[in-house]
This record gives structure tokens, C-alpha cells and sequence, in this order.
């Protein structure tokens, strides 16, 4: 007899391309750029990446992580290796109460979901509320993976500027009044107020609860998405949107992925009950129940240890590794360079001169071996060509000196070359000192309002070109 | 039946569509009957492929590295026999600059041009003889790296206010960039495969803009932005004398086993060479598999033959 044959050997590679042919032209949309060739150069091991959201996970204490999984194999191994509810265990729901309490938050554990991660969330709200072609409102710049969750659902996303005091609320309600006359009705309005990704500023209190206002006196929902709230590293905290409207015009998405663990791919959603119930059924769809597993290793480690002592050891750390960052881009980069100083979150955004595009500027940079996000997938209008995004998070001190050192270098070496061929040598006074002292932090305006707020140079340049 | 190890990947900017055109040609090449070695190209290429000890490679890769001669140089000191061309031809065809210069010596019609590498600027005071190139390329003028395979880098300068921007980011690419007369006209591709009667040009492919935009070059070049259309429906003189174009430049550059060359058709039916890619992509939306199908021949005898030809030069 004999042997069968032997079976071709898989690989990802292979099976990506055998299967290429069937997918929806949705799908080859989502994997169309050339810059997303590029960012998958930034996960070589020899990158010193600013790239990823990453938290520093290697933190988290391994005699706690093994004492939790032990805890659960002897306490409740069938009920975790077992499905459960599709809107959560009620055990896991309670430490989500107890989060969003550490912000002022009182919840009715009814009104919360648990889903897989954060994102789902995002999915799930685009997949209940969105038809093609429906306008939703975001903050420009946004986190690119918002905007392509929304996308995917075929919406309109229509980005409203910010400046260090985050969304302009007043250019918001311009907005919705232009929309309102061209009989759009936006579904509803989506913005990371605390830490932005990835502007990393931070929406002002009077601009919250204008919000909250706008939001009931046009009975338009809002979509806060707080997952850095808690990774708060100088300054007063402040009420979240969610806190000030009750839970009646806005929809809060939370996560455990900053503050413990994205590995879990842990995250909530507090709704109104009928907007929640629908979501319900989009997640029976999705994937049936959220894990379990990770919700009894949530549970447990609520139950048994200070997740605050964890979350304050992260900020302690952070913070640390953005005065390193913040002290490298003084020292690194170009007088002609801006970045927001962030309290807090994981993110610097910083814009450098109009004559540089940060995709091409990506390539140098990874031919030193150092990796960003280009800003251009931040925005949906073709802004956002000369920013980039840093993380701070991920990297050690001495790797976020050098990585920020490199990027300097190849912009330094773009300043020049610029000047030479425009024979105006790069010349500006240099306008920024290092954040060295936290107390002595830049009053509010000065913390970014021109470095987020971007001309709309691609648009009139387009007009011009039509003209 | 042969051992053939298929070289993929490495670290150019073009990583992925490599990857992806490797794993076709797997797979061809497994229906066909070989023995199959995946190599993700890496620092530890030549250690593996002593490992491996295939009869043949397959070199699946686009970019930097794996289609400028380097690997194949490497392959060259191992004596493996390879697909496609030889180290010369590679480090020929992947230098736009020097692709250009080839095809000026022979008449071969390709856009005005001009080159330049960093130090002309930084040491020589290049940035002087802007307007002067600008005046004789007039606007719009495309900017862009000399070796960069794909997309990326090429800019659009309409007004002489674009250049410096242009060069800038073209320089991030590449120390050699090229100023270069912009040709209004259509985007078509010619692929060359070896045959038993020495190199022959297959049908005509025209890429056409999905959106309609005629000035938004950079979306040209994007994967779903963009349709095929093969044969191009071009009058025959025009699409006979594409063939002979891109022919006469795979010899010129002294490519084997096959490569594409593209080209620009303008609104007189005048055809321009702009330049020979000796490795193309062989995924399922790449330009040559479309013309080798539309020529009668299948993915699996395209690979088939590319193969046979390792053994032939």
C-alpha cells in the first residue's frame, strides 16, 4: 500500500494568496495602501518601533500571573474552559463597576457588555447604527482604527479639528448645522476625550459638557472612548462625558487592554438599554460569548490583588518614558518640529514642516531601524501627511533616546536638504524646552493647539489644481 | 522532477507582494510535481539554502536585495542555477537612471530626463540648475527614485513650488533620483517570457485608473484603485510596436527567463519606455500572470517554463 499523499505544506503566505481571489472588494480595500507595506516593516526584531499602541505587558509580575492561572485550575477550571453569556459573566461586569468607579462612574451593571477588546465595540456600534453611506462625526486627526471599523460598514466619517483642548465643540455644531441643511443626520458623534489617540490631548471640561448639551439638544448619540482615562501622569482628572450626560445620549467603551492586559482582549460597553440589547444580538453574531477564561483571570485578579497598585505602577513608568520622549524631541528634532505635550495616554503627536511626508519619511527612518505611524491615516481628507505618531509606552528609556535620536537625524538631514534646494537655509527660533518639571507644566493653549489644528493644504491645493 | 527552493520576502518595501507572489508560485510548482522549499529570505539565506541543497531557485522577490542583483550574486558563488536575469541585467534594470541612459544610446524612445544623487545638491550646487530643468522638462514634472521598485517615492510636481518638496521625498528612497517629463497618456505593461525560439513579448496590458482621476498619479499605482485591461484595445500598429518596445529593451539590458518593461502610449499613439521590472509580481492582480493567460499560457506552464529556463542560460 501506498502512502497517502503528503498534504502541501501550509503557510500563511500560501493560504493568502490561494484565497485572495474570493474575498469582497470590502476586504481589498482594507489592504490597499502602500504605507501599510511600509508599517509592516516596523515589526522586524532590530526596530526600535514607536509604532504599535502597545502596552510594556513585560511589567505585569509573573508570580501573580502564575498564582491567578493556578487559582483558576484549582477553583474554577470547567466553568472557564466553558461559554458563556453573551453580555458577560456578572462577576466580571462588577470589576468593570469598580473601574469605571475609580473615575466617578456609577454604573447599573444591566447597562454593560462585555466584549472582545475595545475594537469590538467600535464594530459592534458601527454594525448597529450604520447603513451605507450614513455620516458619523469623528475628531481629526482619529484613531485609524476607528475610522476603518466605521468604514467597513461603508460610513461617511466627516472629522471635526481639535486643538489642545481637544474637539472644537463650536466647529462641531457648525458642522451638524451644515449637515443638518444638507438633510444628513449624523448617527452619532465618536471621540477619545481624555489622551487622544493620536493627538494625545485632552478635551477641556467646558467642552465636555458643551458636548453633552449639543448631544441631547439634537438627540444625537456620542461614542466616548476612554481606554486611557486611568494612565493619567500630571493634572487634575476630569468627569468623563459618560458621567456628565448619565448614560443617555452617550455610549461608553472601556477596556482592560491599557490597564491590565490587551492580550485578553477584554473591553465594555455601557449603552442605552434598546441600543445595548441590539448590540447584543450583533455579538451573538460576532462570536457568541467573550471569553471566558479571561473573564474568571480578570475576576481573579480583582478579587485577590489591587489592580490600582498595578495601574500606578504603569503610570510611574510612563510617565518617566514621556519626559524621556518629550526631553529626546527637544533635543533631536528640528526647531521647525511641534508635538503635544500629553498628560497622559500612550501618544505624542508630532507635525513637521509641510515639505515632509511622514510615509516617505517612514522609509529612511526604517533604513536606521526605527519605526512611527505616518499621520495620513489619521485623517480621511488627505491632512495629516507631515505628522506622526509616537508611542512612548513600549519602549525603554535608552531605546526611546536612540529611536527619537535616528528619526531627528533623518529629519534634520530633510530640513537641510530642503534648504538647499530651495536655497532658504531652515531657519526658525526654536520653540520648545523639555518638560522637566511636571508642576511647571505649559498653560493649556500652548499645549498643542497649532500642532493638532491642520491646515486643510491638500484640499485647496485640490481646488486650485479643479480651477 | 526537481528540488526547488523559492526565495521570498527579504526586507525590501515590497516584502509583501513578494511573499504573495512566492506563494503562488508554491504552489504551481508543487501541481507541477517539484519538491518545494519556502525560503522567507533572511540573514540566514546561505546557511539554509546549503541545508536545503535544492537542484534550482526560484527568485520570488521584488525590491532591494532580491531584484538589483544582490541575491542573485549570492546564488551566482553557491552555483545554483536561478530563474530569471542575471546580475548585471538586475542591477541594470532596477536603476532607472541607468535603464534610461541604456535606452537613450539606442533609440529607444523614454521621457526626457534628469538625475541626480544627494551630493549634487549638497556639494555642487545642483538646486541652481532647477529652473533650467524645469524649463526644459516643463510642468508637470514626476520626481522619483532611481531603484525604488515599486510606488513609492514617485511624486507629482505641478508648479516649480513642488520640486524641493518632491526631491525630499524621493530622497528618502534612494541617493539617486530622477526629474522626469511627465507623458499624459495610458499606463500599459508588456511582459517578456523566455521561449523555445528565445524571448518573445506577450499580449498587452493596459492599467487603468479606477476613479478617472488623469492627475492623480499616485493612485495609479495602488492595488483596487486600479483596472486591467488585456489585450489593451489598442490599434495593432500601436500594440505591435509596444511589443517591439519592450523586447528590444529586455535585450538592451540583457534580461533572461522574463520581465516586464512599462510603458506610456500619448495621445499621438507615441509609445514611451519608462522601465523594465526583471523580476514582475506573479500575484493574482499582478500584470504579467493576466498576459501570460491572456497569451494561452496558464499560471502553472508560466511557472513551468520560467523554471526551465534556470537551466538554460
Amino acid at each position: 500500500m501506498s502512502p497517502p499523499p503528503k498534504p502541501p505544506e501550509r503557510s500563511t503566505r500560501r493560504d493568502l494568496e490561494r484565497y485572495a481571489g474570493l474575498f469582497s472588494s470590502r476586504t481589498r480595500v482594507m489592504t490597499s495602501s502602500a504605507t501599510r507595506d511600509l508599517m509592516a516593516m516596523s515589526d522586524r526584531p532590530d526596530v526600535i518601533s514607536f509604532a504599535g499602541g502597545l502596552p510594556d505587558t513585560s511589567t505585569f509580575p509573573t508570580d501573580v500571573f502564575a498564582q491567578l492561572t493556578a487559582r483558576i485550575a484549582d477553583e474554577s477550571c470547567a466553568r472557564a474552559l466553558q461559554y458563556g453569556p453573551t453580555d458577560g459573566l456578572a462577576e466580571t461586569k462588577r470589576c468593570i463597576a469598580d473601574v469605571m468607579a475609580a473615575e466617578e462612574m456609577t454604573v447599573d451593571t444591566d447597562d454593560v457588555m462585555v466584549t472582545t477588546g475595545g475594537q469590538q465595540v467600535l464594530d459592534l456600534v458601527a454594525k448597529t447604527l450604520i447603513d451605507p453611506g450614513d455620516t458619523i462625526v469623528a475628531e481629526g486627526p482619529s484613531y485609524p482604527g476607528a475610522l476603518n471599523a466605521f468604514q467597513a460598514y461603508q460610513a461617511n466619517v466627516v472629522q471635526i479639528d481639535m486643538d489642545s483642548d481637544g474637539m472644537r465643540v463650536d466647529l462641531l455644531e457648525e458642522t451638524l448645522d451644515r449637515l443638518e441643511r444638507e438633510g444628513r443626520r449624523p448617527k452619532f458623534v465618536y471621540t477619545v476625550p481624555s489622551f487622544q489617540n493620536p493627538g494625545g490631548v485632552t478635551m477641556s471640561l467646558p467642552r465636555r459638557r458643551r458636548l453633552v448639551e449639543v448631544a441631547r439638544e439634537r438627540e444625537l448619540l456620542v461614542l466616548e472612548d476612554n481606554p486611557y482615562g486611568l494612565l493619567r501622569y500630571e493634572g487634575d482628572p476630569l468627569p468623563t462625558i459618560y458621567s456628565l450626560d448619565g448614560g443617555v445620549y452617550v455610549m461608553y467603551l472601556g477596556t482592560f487592554s491599557k490597564i491590565f492586559s490587551p492580550g485578553l482582549r477584554l473591553g465594555w460597553v455601557v449603552a442605552p438599554p434598546p441600543v445595548l440589547a441590539r448590540m447584543n444580538l450583533g455579538k451573538q453574531q460576532a462570536d457568541l460569548c467573550t471569553s471566558t477564561l479571561s473573564q474568571i483571570l480578570v475576576q481573579s485578579y480583582f478579587a485577590h490583588h489591587d489592580w490600582r497598585d498595578y495601574v500606578g505602577s504603569l503610570t510611574e513608568l510612563y510617565r518617566s518614558r514621556r519626559d524621556t520622549m518629550l526631553d529626546a524631541l527637544a533635543e533631536h528634532f528640528p526647531p521647525q518640529a511641534e508635538w503635544t505635550k500629553p498628560r497622559g495616554g500612550l501618544f505624542i503627536w508630532a507635525t513637521l514642516p509641510d515639505f515632509i511626508d511622514t510615509s516617505d519619511l517612514l522609509a529612511a527612518a526604517l533604513r536606521d531601524n526605527v519605526a512611527f505611524v505616518p499621520g495620513e491615516g489619521a485623517f480621511l481628507d488627505g491632512r495629516g501627511r507631515s505628522s506622526m505618531r509616537l508611542n512612548f509606552s513600549n519602549a525603554d528609556e535608552d531605546g526611546i533616546r536612540e529611536g527619537i535620536r535616528r528619526i531627528g537625524e533623518v529629519v534634520k538631514e530633510q530640513v537641510a536638504l530642503y534648504g538647499t534646494l530651495t536655497g532658504v537655509p531652515a531657519q526658525a527660533p526654536p520653540r520648545h524646552d523639555a518638560v522637566a518639571d511636571a508642576s511647571e507644566a505649559p498653560p493649556a493653549d500652548e499645549q498643542g493647539a497649532r500642532v493638532v489644528e491642520l491646515p486643510r493644504r491638500d484640499e485647496r491645493e485640490r481646488r486650485a489644481r479643479r480651477s | 522532477m526537481s528540488r526547488v527552493a523559492v526565495l521570498a520576502g527579504g526586507s525590501s518595501f515590497e516584502r509583501q507582494v513578494s511573499l504573495r507572489s512566492g506563494a503562488r508560485v508554491e504552489d504551481a510548482l508543487e501541481r507541477l510535481g517539484h519538491e518545494v522549499v519556502a525560503i522567507d529570505v533572511g540573514r540566514d539565506l546561505v546557511g539554509r539554502l546549503r541545508a536545503a541543497a535544492p537542484d534550482v531557485a526560484f527568485v520570488a522577490m521584488h525590491g532591494a536585495g532580491g531584484e538589483d542583483g544582490t541575491v542573485q550574486e549570492l546564488l551566482e558563488i553557491l552555483g545554483l542555477p536561478y530563474t530569471g536575469s542575471g546580475v548585471p541585467a538586475c542591477a541594470r534594470a532596477m536603476d532607472k537612471v541607468a535603464t534610461k541612459h541604456l535606452l537613450l544610446e539606442h533609440d529607444v524612445p523614454t521621457p526626457p530626463f534628469f538625475a541626480f544623487n544627494q551630493t549634487a545638491f549638497r556639494e555642487l550646487g545642483a538646486a541652481d540648475a532647477l529652473p533650467a530643468i524645469e524649463q526644459r522638462l516643463a510642468f508637470p514634472i514626476v520626481v522619483k527614485p532611481s531603484s525604488q521598485g515599486s510606488a513609492l517615492g514617485i511624486k507629482f510636481a505641478r508648479t516649480a513650488a513642488d520640486v524641493p518638496a518632491a526631491l525630499v521625498a524621493a530622497f528618502s528612497y534612494d541617493h539617486k533620483v530622477l526629474l522626469e517629463r511627465f507623458v499624459d497618456g495610458r499606463d500599459l505593461a508588456v511582459s517578456v517570457l523566455e521561449g523555445p525560439d528565445g524571448p518573445e513579448a506577450l499580449p498587452v496590458v493596459e492599467a487603468v485608473p479606477r476613479d478617472g482621476d488623469l492627475y492623480d498619479f499616485q493612485a495609479r499605482y495602488e492595488i483596487g484603485r486600479t483596472d486591467f485591461i488585456c489585450p489593451a484595445e489598442l490599434p495593432q500598429a500601436v500594440a505591435d510596436r509596444a511589443r517591439e518596445l519592450a523586447l528590444r529593451t529586455y535585450e538592451l539590458l540583457g534580461c533572461f527567463g522574463f520581465g516586464r518593461v512599462d510603458l506610456l502610449v500619448d495621445g499621438d499613439g507615441e509609445l514611451h519606455v519608462l522601465e523594465a521590472n526583471p523580476i514582475p509580481g506573479l500575484t493574482e492582480t499582478s500584470l504579467m500572470p493576466q498576459a501570460a493567460e491572456a497569451a494561452g499560457i496558464g499560471f502553472d506552464e508560466l511557472v513551468g517554463r520560467i523554471l526551465a529556463s534556470a537551466f538554460e542560460r
